[in-house]
């Protein structure tokens, strides 16, 4: 009992101040938003020719896509364009590794969640082809500036959940990395309850559903009973790479590929898994907590 | 022994060409296996594979001859659609005896409870099963063992659970709170993976490992490592080998941390529950400082690591370790001074060690159960060949054992962490990676947190993956769960399900 009470002193208070302080650390090797140095990229891919481009055939869940100066690709673009598809991505660094250039990076960004699906295919538009070497001057990092983060819920929903918000979490092939780091958002380090967010036993006592994994075609039946099972109005949340497009095992015939196709997602957080601080950014934004 | 004298010896981690793995009759490759098991050894791989020329199906059996250190193969080739079932006389064979039934339409006949496995459809277009083809599966649905009784009631759990936790089928068989059996039914998570592994390495081939399941990325890639360094005859450097067995015990103490807080949840024991819920997620920065990863993901390769640990990274970790073992110490040590706590964990889900022995457990569940059984010592790869752990053991069996032989093991791979940090070498160059080796065989196991990996792969005549088979630990300890529910009451469900943490994903791979 006595030693209960000193190891407690002694363990402290350990939960984080953020959103109102200071995020905890994360690892300087931490791969959050990749950042695209456009010189380098707009000068190999010029050399390479679109999808030749070694970043793209690296990508193990095709979440690249080059396209050459010249070509149509949306935009005011010149000299060509890389986009990445940070639904697919598994934020692992075999496009980095391949890219002869060295274009590819990652920053310490771990803010990536969003509201709409095509928000996260991010463009690095590349400047004017450049006439010089090296490129136009300041462009040396150009980041996924068009990434969209998610916004708050719409009024009426706001009203009901912003305050009181709870989750009815469904594995559906997820592989437990995402489970668990979705878990340590309820341990005393982050306390989600202290934003009225918790995870409950039953549909029944949820506002919404947080899926992971790419929807095993033997989780087909419970995912959607489940769904069924909330009441109105209800939110859907994917986390992961497998639950927004199948992730490593798009294409599967034993997976479905992710829950866009399946049911109405309010909020994306990519990641493989997502750190907890990407998946609490993003429960925060829908509650109008962070913006 | 001389039974098995026809089975072709390998080291783990080696390869062998295919002319080399004794092609028995039936009836002496079910011989080896059984005499085998009689005689101590262990089956970590039973598996169908495609057999090239004819329309027959190959098995290849893996047999662990841990008093020797050493691995057996052989395989056999099985004409027609079925073959005699091992299970009456060789329990721990059974689930692969249905995987293979699953797998490969090929009828274990006598198999005492034949059933599907994963609900997945059958690589042959035969089904051992006779369902009709083109019809989808309903997992889970079919019959479940039953006891019949006025008094006696069922109770089904699942796919999907209370926590944030995989889904999985539950069904129990109770009179009153008394459990008498206990029937576990998965495949909810199967997406496909051995399957995709065929025709590999592929760019995709390393992600699959490292989400086997998810929670075990450094022991499943490190296994896959290992198997395609055995088939392009690559040594990895010591610098290499000592990360990687650096990341396999972070991720052994953040999740055996991690079950000891729920374990203590689940007794009704804050204190432990919440001091350790936040240090295992200080483990888990820990495997982000080698690779940015809290799982590891990118840091094992093939042909080494992509990310080294420099020295004043090493010094880093070095700190942050040290750290955790006095937090992990204090908060783990309030578990065994509290007598509520150890009432409740004591003589619950007691696995007997001839129970063990019989399904062939592995991992902590075997050594809680009085087996020293372990990968890291008996069948040591990588840096374990050179640095030693001992193996951590309690005689038990119960969920007291299960969660003191994960203390134990908290301490050694915190001790074998420290010593490695203070004898890393710098990094060394590695020479490049040759090609895939045509026809050939290799076998690889690691030590896992929940126990033993095994990974075999089998290639083509064009260094391709022919077969990839993967054998999560779970695969082998499942049964070990319901096992311990015999006599239990209801209540002690969610206990002794911690106190195994077994992987749904894993299994169902």
């Amino acid at each position: 009992m006595y030693k209960s009470v000193l190891v407690r002193l002694r363990q402290g208070h350990r939960t984080m101040r953020y959103p109102a302080g200071a995020p905890p650390a994360l690892s300087d090797r931490f791969r959050g938003r990749p950042l695209v140095d456009a010189a380098r990229c707009a000068a190999c891919r010029d050399a390479a020719g679109g999808d030749a481009c070694a970043c793209v055939a690296s990508c193990p869940t095709g979440a690249i896509e080059a396209s050459p100066a010249g070509a149509p690709s949306g935009g005011a673009m010149r000299g060509g364009s890389l986009r990445v598809d940070l639904g697919k991505c598994l934020f692992c660094p075999d496009c980095g590794e391949a890219c002869p250039a060295g274009a590819i990076t990652w920053s310490g960004d771990w803010r990536l969640s969003t509201s709409r699906r095509e928000d996260l295919v991010v463009g690095m538009e590349a400047p004017a082809p450049a006439g010089s070497p090296g490129g136009p001057a300041g462009a040396a990092d150009m980041e996924a500036h068009a990434l969209r983060l998610a916004t708050a819920l719409k009024k009426e929903t706001l009203r009901l959940f912003g305050r009181s918000l709870k989750l009815r979490e469904v594995s559906a092939g997820g592989c437990n990395a995402c489970e668990a780091d979705v878990n340590v958002l309820g341990t005393i380090g982050w306390d989600l309850g202290r934003f009225g967010i918790s995870m409950v036993a039953s549909p029944r006592h949820a506002d919404g559903i947080l899926v992971t994994g790419p929807v095993s075609r033997n989780m087909v039946l419970a995912l959607r009973k489940t769904y069924d099972a909330v009441a109105e109005p209800k939110i859907v949340i994917a986390v992961g790479s497998c639950a927004i497009s199948g992730g490593p095992f798009a294409g599967h015939e034993e997976v479905v590929g992710g829950i866009a196709g399946m049911l109405p997602v309010d909020l994306y957080v990519p990641g493989c898994p997502p750190h907890p601080l990407t998946t609490l950014d993003g429960l925060l934004r829908l509650l109008g907590r962070v913006r | 022994m001389s039974v098995n004298t026809c089975f072709a010896s390998l080291g783990n981690g080696l390869s062998i060409s295919l002319r080399d793995v004794p092609e028995l009759a039936f009836d002496d490759f079910a011989a080896g296996i059984v005499g085998g098991v009689k005689a101590g050894k262990r089956v970590s791989a039973l598996f169908g594979a495609p057999e090239k020329g004819c329309d027959g199906t190959a098995l290849y059996a893996v047999l662990s001859d841990d008093a020797r250190n050493s691995l057996e193969v052989a395989r056999t080739v099985v004409k027609g659609d079925s073959f005699e079932s091992m299970t009456t006389t060789c329990p721990q064979v059974h689930l692969f005896e249905r995987e293979i039934a699953e797998q490969y339409g090929l009828r274990p006949e006598g198999h005492p409870w034949l059933k599907p496995v994963r609900w997945q459809q059958s690589r042959k277009g035969r089904d051992a099963w006779q369902r009709p083809s083109g019809e989808a599966f309903l997992p889970a649905v079919g019959d479940f063992y039953r006891v019949e009784g006025e008094e006696v009631h069922e109770v089904a759990v699942g796919p999907v659970h209370a926590g944030v936790i995989e889904p999985g089928h539950f069904r129990f068989q109770c009179n009153g709170e008394k459990v008498f059996h206990l029937e576990i039914a998965l495949g909810f998570q199967h997406r496909g993976i051995e399957r995709a592994m065929e025709g590999g390495p592929s760019i995709r081939s390393l992600h699959y490992a490292e989400t086997a399941a998810g929670d075990t990325t450094i022991g499943h890639g490190t296994a896959y490592c290992h198997v395609v360094e055995a088939l392009s005859g690559y040594r990895t450097t010591v610098h290499s080998h000592i990360v990687r067995g650096i990341a396999l015990e972070l991720e052994r103490i953040a999740n055996h941390v991690g079950d000891l807080g729920a374990i203590a949840g689940d007794t009704g024991y804050l204190p432990t529950s919440s001091f350790c819920g936040r240090i295992r997620g200080d483990v888990l920065n820990m495997t982000a400082l080698l690779c940015g990863n809290r799982f590891g993901r990118g840091l094992v390769r093939p042909g080494g690591l992509r990310y080294e640990l420099e020295e004043d990274r090493a010094e880093e970790l070095r700190k942050r370790i040290e750290t955790a073992e006095r937090e992990i110490a204090e908060a783990v040590g309030l578990l065994w001074d509290d007598g509520s706590v150890m009432a409740r964990l004591e003589e619950t889900g007691t696995v007997s060690r001839e129970t063990a022995v019989e399904l062939g457990l592995v991992g902590p569940a075997a050594r809680a159960s009085g087996l020293a059984r372990d990968v890291r010592y008996d069948q040591p790869s990588g840096i374990f060949r050179f640095s030693q752990l001992p193996v951590s053991t309690c005689d038990s069996g119960d969920v007291f054992a299960r969660a003191y032989v994960r203390n134990l093991e908290i301490q050694r791979s915190i001790a074998f962490i420290k010593e490695q940090l203070g004898n890393l070498p710098p990094p060394q160059a590695s020479a490049p990676m040759g090609g895939i080796e045509p026809d050939r065989l290799a076998v690889s196991l690691a030590e896992g947190w929940r126990g033993e990996i095994c990974h075999a792969a089998i290639t083509d005549g064009n260094g391709a993956f022919a077969r990839y088979k993967i054998v999560d630990p779970s695969f082998h300890n499942w049964f070990g769960l319901a096992m311990a529910l015999r006599n239990q009451e209801i209540s002690d469900f969610p206990l002794c399900n911690k106190s195994f943490n077994l992987s749904y994903c894993g299994h169902d791979l």
